[in-house]
């Protein structure tokens, strides 16, 4: 079978020694971490074997013996490293030899149990150490859980080279009896700003930890639990976003370590997500109260409300008389069309008496975009909602009488044919019915049919009108939720460092030569944006239209009130 | 050692397949289609221009001529980006896997790797795109729950398209090293 050799790149110039790593023997390849340099012990190298391998649970062990001679081949120095094979016994024992610059190296293994004798072919894999060490592979996302296990031989090596951590502690400047060299025996590098900003997170997640709980105190306490504002606050989208992120600042400034990469990675997007959601807002707020934009906003709002209630009423007089030529029921027309007009009438005085403290709400209100952009437009929406309320209430008075008049004639046309509906049975039986009741109920099914198109027609027109601003609403929510579900973190470290997050490997041949053994350049295989977006996306309260377009129509149909755009109460991924 | 022979594609188009072979157990196999033509490229933009000036002549807009380079250019780099596919190529390494890769016309190359204990074999099916009947080559996958089972087909080459003669040389190849695998002791 055939022989893979995983062989770091940054060991290609090393001196010679032996090669230690980790032999997986059912998939017949050797993953090589470092090479060990003479002069040493063999019993100190056992040793530290050992350690290493308590502590990092990987099965690290010595594999064979790399000889890189600058002039050419020495006899006595391949005899040497063959006796070595001797003392580290193990399986077969690999030699790599490299002569001078040449890129073409020889490969040959020793086996000493070997039954049959035949030559086995060798394949040279190089592999960049820190990137494989780094790197975070993603499995197929449709895998089931057993596939996971046996499929991924990749994952294998990945795992032995990020487990192994401890060994590229040691570099060269160490004084230790064992001198190693893997990708940071050059010297470990680290980076001061990181530590001084790991020493500061601590205090500052314990202080902000005892503010959140101060807060979510407060929020719990029983004052804000009575009937008016709970409803209040079920109702106003604004409250649910602000306690969402409330949620999220939780979720940072918790002192539990991440237990693994997909914690470590929604923390970080939460994170940097809050962070952009609140420099967009300040900078929306500092937008808005230059020049006292929010005055101009505040003061060009009444107008903007009148001019909406006076096509209001343009639209009930035209529906009142002959609205596109159809001929409406007098009586009934004027009785709905005053109906309305009045509750207009209503609504305009009651803005035109809150109108002096329209600014000073609208400053103070906005001074809350601080707190984030998402925040910002939440409260777009719920003043959009609380103006266009009149709208709302003509569409369930609307709704209601449609309604009505619609089971009414379903109804009294079963009576018509001589049916009933049998509550009990929940079918449509037929019945016999009284003379009087029959005539009865053929004289109101026939007012109910005549009053119809009327009915119909103002059904139809504060409908529409409802389903403007619930779509104005929705685009607003849609894009709230964007922001929030955005994984920033992970799409910037996509951009910046790809290696970090794989979606596999990718192999390209190097020149060969004949006789020499195949070598290949592992390299790493990024995940897509789109990938990335779906592993990563946080979790929201999410807004989704929860009726199929069927049940819709039919819900219009019926005169039944539609709330399309129903926030859920608990979260969803 | 690389060889290079001209077929066709399903649409009649000239292709070329180009074979080299690494070593005893590794092969590359790379079907390349033609190329953009120069002649198809200043016919789009020129009907795009005489179309934009068109308007231009109506509405006295200069806005709409340079919205015209505008779309143009975007257009242009999108194609070359996204759709253009100039080879498609198959590494086929026996005991690691099989590489298949799709190179675009500005150089982007897009890559997957199938392991070799995932591939359970590579066939050539049939399909009936609209009034044809086509021919294409696959890698049926293992599952994990059925051993006779194959879980997923991952179909190649689908943007060349090669006729059935590339593809019997392109599946000769890869049986030889495939059968490599059932011939080799397996350990454990």
């Amino acid at each position: 079978m055939v022989l893979k050799v995983f062989f770091p790149s940054c060991c290609s110039s090393a001196d010679s020694g032996i090669l230690i790593g980790r032999w997986l023997s059912e998939q017949n390849s050797a993953v090589i971490l470092a090479v060990v340099h003479f002069p040493f012990i063999p019993v100190q190298v056992k040793q530290y074997l050992g350690e290493v391998q308590r502590v990092t649970k990987v099965n690290v062990s010595v594999l064979g013996s790399w000889s890189n001679s600058k002039q050419e081949k020495e006899e006595s120095l391949s005899e040497f490293l063959e006796d070595l094979g001797t003392i580290f016994c193990h399986e077969p024992w690999i030699q790599i030899s490299k002569e001078g610059d040449s890129k073409f190296w020889s490969c040959s293994t020793l086996r000493k149990h070997s039954k049959n004798p035949q030559e086995e072919e060798i394949i040279l894999v190089y592999y960049d150490q820190r990137k494989v060490m780094l790197s975070h592979l993603h499995p197929p996302l449709d895998t089931a859980g057993q596939r996971a296990e046996d499929a991924s031989k990749l994952s294998a090596i990945f795992d032995t080279v990020a487990r192994s951590q401890v060994l590229f502690m040691t570099d060269r400047y160490d004084e230790g009896p064992i001198k190693l060299t893997h990708w940071q025996s050059d010297g470990v590098e680290a980076s001061i700003i990181v530590e001084l900003m790991k020493q500061a997170s601590v205090p500052a997640c314990m202080l902000l930890t005892f503010l959140l709980s101060l807060l979510s105190g407060v929020c719990r306490s029983r004052v804000l639990k009575f009937w008016p504002l709970s409803f209040l606050w079920s109702k106003l989208s604004t409250c649910e976003q602000l306690g969402h992120r409330l949620q999220h600042l939780q979720v940072i400034s918790s002192n539990k370590k991440a237990q693994n990469q997909n914690q470590l990675m929604r923390k970080a997007d939460i994170f940097v997500s809050l962070l952009i959601d609140v420099a967009l807002g300040i900078l929306l707020m500092s937008w808005l109260y230059r020049k006292n934009r929010i005055g101009h906003l505040a003061d060009t709002l009444i107008p903007v409300a009148d001019h909406v209630a006076e096509e209001l009423q343009d639209l009930l007089q035209w529906l009142m008389g002959a609205p596109a030529g159809l001929k409406m029921n007098r009586a009934l027309d004027q009785v709905l069309g005053r109906f309305f007009l009045y509750h207009i009438h209503l609504w305009i005085s009651y803005i035109h008496l809150l109108s002096p403290f329209i600014e000073m709400i609208l400053w103070y209100v906005g001074l809350s975009a601080c707190l984030g952009l998402t925040v910002a437009l939440c409260i777009l929406s719920d003043i959009i909602a609380l103006l266009t309320f009149h709208i709302y209430c003509f569409y369930v008075y609307g709704a209601r009488l449609y309604c009505l008049k619609i089971y009414g004639l379903s109804s009294l046309w079963r009576l018509f044919r001589g049916k009933k509906w049998n509550v009990l049975r929940q079918r449509v039986d037929s019945c016999s019915y009284d003379l009087d009741q029959l005539f009865i109920g053929t004289l109101l099914f026939t007012i109910l049919l005549f009053l119809l198109p009327t009915t119909a027609l103002y059904y139809l027109v504060f409908t529409l009108l409802r389903l403007l601003v619930v779509i104005v609403q929705g685009l607003i929510h849609l894009l709230v939720d964007l922001i929030d579900s955005l994984p920033l973190y992970s799409l910037i470290l996509r951009l910046c460092r790809s290696y970090r997050l794989a979606a596999g490997v990718k192999f390209r041949v190097l020149e060969q030569q004949d006789g020499k053994p195949l070598r290949l350049l592992m390299q790493i295989n990024p995940l897509s944006y789109g990938g990335v977006v779906q592993t990563y996306r946080l979790p929201t309260y999410s807004c989704y239209p929860k009726d199929s377009w069927a049940s819709l129509c039919k819900k219009l149909f019926l005169g039944e009130l539609i709330y399309p755009w129903k926030h859920k109460g608990e979260k969803q991924n | 050692m690389a060889e290079e022979r001209r077929f066709r594609s399903a649409s009649g188009a000239p292709i070329a397949l180009r074979r080299r072979q690494h070593s005893a157990s590794c092969r590359e196999l790379a079907v390349r289609g033609p190329r953009l033509q120069l002649r198809s490229l200043s016919a789009a933009t020129s009907a795009v221009w005489l179309a934009a000036y068109g308007l231009f002549a109506l509405c006295e807009n200069s806005m709409v001529l340079s919205a015209a380079i505008f779309i143009t250019l975007i257009g242009l780099i999108i194609y070359l980006h996204f759709v253009k596919i100039d080879q498609e190529s198959l590494l086929v390494i026996g005991s690691l896997g099989i590489q298949v890769t799709s190179s675009y016309a500005s150089g982007k190359e897009s890559t997957t790797f199938i392991e070799m204990g995932q591939v359970k074999d590579v066939v050539i099916n049939e399909a009936i795109h609209m009034q044809k009947v086509i021919y294409y080559l696959c890698i049926l996958l293992r599952d994990s729950e059925d051993p006779q089972g194959v879980s997923e087909v991952v179909p190649l080459f689908q943007s060349s398209k090669p006729r059935l003669d590339c593809l019997i040389e392109v599946y000769k190849s890869c049986q030889e090293i495939l059968e490599q695998r059932k011939t080799a002791p397996q350990s454990s």
